[in-house]
């Protein structure tokens, strides 16, 4: 017995070896456009990213089809990760171009010299979200979303309670233990909806803090754990409220797609702005501008909604049918200068940190 | 292969070769994949404007906050491994000495956890506890005690293995004949099998301290907010403050820490002569004496089935659960996820694809860690003949212990930072991943081959090496008959590890070509229908893979296991 076992075991490694990534080698150079024509235009160009960019890889072929690039994709943990590993790296950049950055981290970025100035051809409505303070212009706006309180607004029509409409609402005692988010310091909602906060109470934020803790609020360190752990609409919690994301209605139809079952409050959300950039010192410029051009192009500003859970900054970009419906913007989101940011995160998540865990 | 030849000779000299020879592969891939971006990291927390700056790192530690993050870690670290332990060895007996139906099953079942993803884990977890949660009742919700729940749940399998495996070849006879002479069972326990248990005890005991210590995923999860562990305050200091200098400064805290512990652990190891034959007692039938640890294995179980449970529920109810059952999840596994409207999707490949890539990785990161484990214990076996070559070897071992006590963040930015310039640029080449995930299994492979290795009499490869055999062939001949069922245990070790791995891979994954952890992360971090459901259909496909794994690996019935 123990005669055949080794043998046969030995063939089952060698079989297994063939299914390794180091069997494979790189047959995607097969698909890859080889001098199609244009220009002199072409080799690898790295796009960074956060580790939630995602587009429809016939996208991606298009575009290399298009431009002779071949596009390469590095991510590198969340958004905050990504900033910081951009600005660590900012002598030996991690690739050419990178997306992802968001006017909560963008300051640290822009101060560090990350990025290179580029401008391209910017659609109708992308200027509106250009970031205050890039004077040199590095960064051009892809996509944007607001960090929104929701509500189950069925919980509430059962209830019989009318759901709250702001932030000082929140502290009402009519809502008490009712309310739960994710923290500033584990979570990028968290951190948002912190900023909300200050764009609102501006100083005196720690004492709306302090109220929001007395009436019963939660703080949990995700978004998931919010929204589908204790949220009622998102898995069956116990709280009506939750921070989560202005197209977060779209995602609570009911069966028959004729409405949704959860609101968002548009008095208390923060507004939160991806940007592109050319990283300072990329070795292929040019395909880094090309790739900032294509990020805007109506078939990415469509595709966003879709695979990246965001709205498209160009205008006539075209929404998902769902999204139109149930999920309206903002008229007047919150907002805090990036550079006031940047100046004072670490002194905000301190105190925050000290009012959440007393 | 020549310096290799010269351990058959008999000078200091040429032996020391020989372990230079052996040393080199393991000793270069460390060097590049923990030494260098270790260091790198530190080094940019201590150097300021191109000095040295100690009175900043100084003034980090002496911070009131740092002084709590280091006691919480200590404390949660210290009862987590006392917990894991009393619930364990009883564990271990009832598994591992005792005949029963299902005992196989039951041990594969309770190695699991070890390998899930944290996050998912995490949020079985809070389902279960939460407010609305069938055990919402106990208000552990974002408490201390929930965090060392799941620590406990990751780790007990630590000490069920490496006593188990010890347990289970212990020489029965020296108990009996305490027991013949009138000793009482716990007086039998005491003098007799303590002793010979403690150094598998130990080792283990230290293996889970320092995972516990270490862990980001569950204290991130489950405690949240209130408290932090110097992981979570590294990976905040690097991510969120970009303060490079206080989280170099608690880098080294826990490196110095953990150093100590193993130099501590080595100490209370302090094997028995390894050349002693080892038996293999046949497990005996319970008797009515055996009732404790039965039910503490029971319990153990039950403990470990609940967030199991709750993920599995969770996949088969699509709807809530009051819509009723339904495989709809499973169904949607080879899909990319929903997002309404244009039928969008929430991922860039079906969740198969990524187990495919999951498992060809895990091949991968399986060959390098057993190849890079299997010559660190041929290394650390072969009989030290002078007490430099003894020292040289043990500090060897102590070296390829030391990964397991790295902060993932600091080596993640650490890779990112040295390994950016040719000849190493190997932010992009695909066996960057592999390759992590086996530095993350190899004192796991290591542990395993270690004493069977060691238990190897030499004296058999000398009698090969005077009949003419050269060292390949005295290793085929003398070693690999011994060997083989080990190695294909720890290779599933290894195998089981690299599937579950998301804290390296997170920040290596090519977002292409994601792992599956990756993808039930990404997939738990998205609303839309199904979403939440199908990343726990995956995660049970993935709990399931590793228990099968684990199961094979069972089947082997590998006959000392040594400390894991």
């Amino acid at each position: 017995m123990r005669r055949t076992t080794v043998p046969a075991l030995l063939t089952c490694a060698l079989a297994l070896s063939s299914c390794s990534l180091v069997g494979t080698g790189d047959d995607e150079a097969a698909d890859r456009p080889t001098g199609d024509g244009t220009t002199e235009a072409g080799g690898p160009v790295v796009l960074v990213t956060h580790d939630s960019f995602s587009l429809p890889k016939k996208l991606i072929r298009a575009f290399e089809a298009e431009t002779g690039y071949e596009l390469e994709l590095r991510a590198n943990g969340d958004a905050g990760s990504m900033t910081s590993q951009l600005v660590l790296n900012v002598d030996n950049p991690l690739g050419d171009v990178a997306f992802g950055v968001d006017n909560t981290f963008a300051g640290r970025a822009l101060e560090a010299g990350v990025f290179a100035p580029y401008r391209g051809e910017w659609p109708a409505g992308v200027e509106e979200y250009a970031l205050p303070g890039d004077d040199e212009g590095v960064l051009t706006p892809v996509d944007n979303g607001d960090v929104c309180v929701n509500v189950d607004t069925a919980w509430f029509d059962e209830e019989g309670l009318e759901p709250p409409q702001t932030l000082e609402d929140l502290t009402d005692p009519a809502y008490e233990d009712l309310f739960v988010t994710s923290g500033a310091t584990t979570s990028s909602p968290g951190f948002a909806f912190l900023l909300a906060t200050i764009a609102a109470y501006g100083d005196d934020w720690p004492s709306y803090w302090e109220d929001l803790l007395d009436n019963g609020a939660k703080v949990v360190p995700g978004w998931e754990d919010a929204y589908f752990v204790d949220f009622t609409a998102g898995g069956g919690g116990a709280r009506p409220i939750v921070l989560s994301y202005d197209s977060s209605p779209a995602f609570t139809t009911t069966d028959d797609g004729e409405d949704t079952t959860t609101a968002a409050l548009l008095d208390t959300c923060f507004e939160q702005v991806e940007y592109v950039g050319v990283l300072a010192g990329a070795e292929n410029p040019a395909g880094a501008q090309a790739v900032v051009d294509w990020m805007l192009t109506p078939e990415v500003q469509a595709a966003l909604p879709d695979s990246m859970y965001v709205f498209p900054v160009a205008d006539g970009a075209g929404l998902p049918e769902a999204w139109a419906e149930f999920a309206p913007r903002p008229e007047q989101p919150l907002a805090v200068d990036a550079a006031e940011i940047d100046e004072n995160r670490d002194d905000w998540l301190t105190e925050w940190q000290d009012i959440v865990s007393r | 292969m020549a310096a290799a030849r010269a351990t058959g000779g008999g000078s200091t000299a040429g032996r020391l070769a020989g372990l230079a020879g052996l040393a080199a592969l393991p000793a270069v891939v460390l060097g590049i994949f923990f030494v260098l971006p270790v260091s790198g990291m530190v080094a940019r927390g201590l150097v300021d404007d191109g000095a040295l700056d100690l009175a900043g790192v100084l003034e980090v530690l002496g911070r009131p906050r740092t002084g709590r993050v280091l006691w919480f870690t200590v404390w949660s670290s210290a009862v987590a491994t006392t917990v894991a332990v009393a619930l364990g060895l009883p564990a271990a007996y009832a598994l591992y000495r005792l005949r029963w139906p299902g005992r196989r099953v039951v041990r594969a079942c309770l190695l699991v956890p070890f390998v899930l993803p944290t996050v998912v884990v995490g949020v079985a977890f809070r389902q279960l506890l939460g407010e609305a949660g069938p055990l919402g009742f106990l208000g552990l919700d974002g408490t201390a005690r929930a965090i060392l729940a799941g620590l406990v749940f990751f780790n007990v399998a630590v000490v069920i293995r490496g006593v188990g495996a010890a347990w289970e070849s212990l020489d029965a006879r020296p108990g009996e004949a305490a027991a013949a002479l009138g000793a009482s069972p716990g007086h039998v326990f005491r003098t007799v099998t303590w002793p010979q248990l403690r150094p598998a005890v130990v080792s283990s005991a230290s293996v889970v301290f320092l995972f516990c210590a270490t862990a980001f995923g569950v204290v991130l999860t489950l405690g949240g907010l209130r408290y932090a562990s110097v992981e979570t305050e590294i990976y905040l200091l690097t991510v969120q403050r970009l303060d490079l200098q206080a989280a170099a400064a608690l880098s080294i805290v826990q490196l110095l820490a953990v150093t100590a512990l193993l130099l501590l652990a080595a100490r209370l190891r302090a094997v028995p002569d390894p050349t002693v034959a080892r038996r293999s007692v046949p497990p005996r039938r319970p008797r009515r004496t055996d009732v404790v640890p039965l039910a503490v294995t029971g319990l153990l179980l039950a403990f470990v089935a609940l967030p199991v449970a709750a993920l599995v529920t969770g996949s088969l109810q699509p709807d809530g659960p009051d819509g009723g059952w339904s495989l709809e999840a499973y169904r949607a596994l080879d899909g990319r996820g929903t997002a309404p409207g244009q039928g969008g999707t929430a991922l860039v490949v079906p969740v198969t694809e990524a187990l495919v890539t999951s498992l060809r990785t895990a091949v991968d990161a399986t060959w390098m860690a057993l190849l890079l484990g299997g010559l660190l214990a041929l290394l650390l076996t072969r009989r030290s003949r002078s007490r430099t070559e003894r020292r040289v070897r043990s500090v060897l071992d102590g070296l390829f212990m030391l990964p397991l006590g790295v902060s993932a963040v600091t080596l993640g930015f650490g890779f990112l930072i040295t390994l950016d310039e040719p000849p190493l640029d190997l932010r992009d080449s695909p066996l960057l991943i592999p390759l992590a995930q086996a530095l993350v299994a190899l004192p796991l492979v290591v542990r395993t081959l270690v004493p069977v290795l060691g238990g190897v009499d030499d004296r058999l490869r000398q009698a090969a090496q005077s009949l003419g055999a050269g060292p390949v062939r005295t290793l085929v001949t003398v070693d690999l008959p011994v060997a083989w069922r080990p190695l294909l245990a720890a290779g599933g070790f290894a195998f089981a590890v690299s599937l579950g791995e998301f804290g390296a891979t997170s920040f290596l994954a090519r977002p292409d070509d994601p792992t599956l952890p990756v993808v039930i992360f990404r997939l738990i971090g998205r609303p839309g229908p199904l979403n939440d459901e199908m990343a726990m259909a995956a995660s049970v496909v993935l709990a399931g893979t590793t228990a099968l794994v684990m199961l094979l690996v069972e089947r082997l019935r590998v006959p000392s296991v040594g400390a894991l």
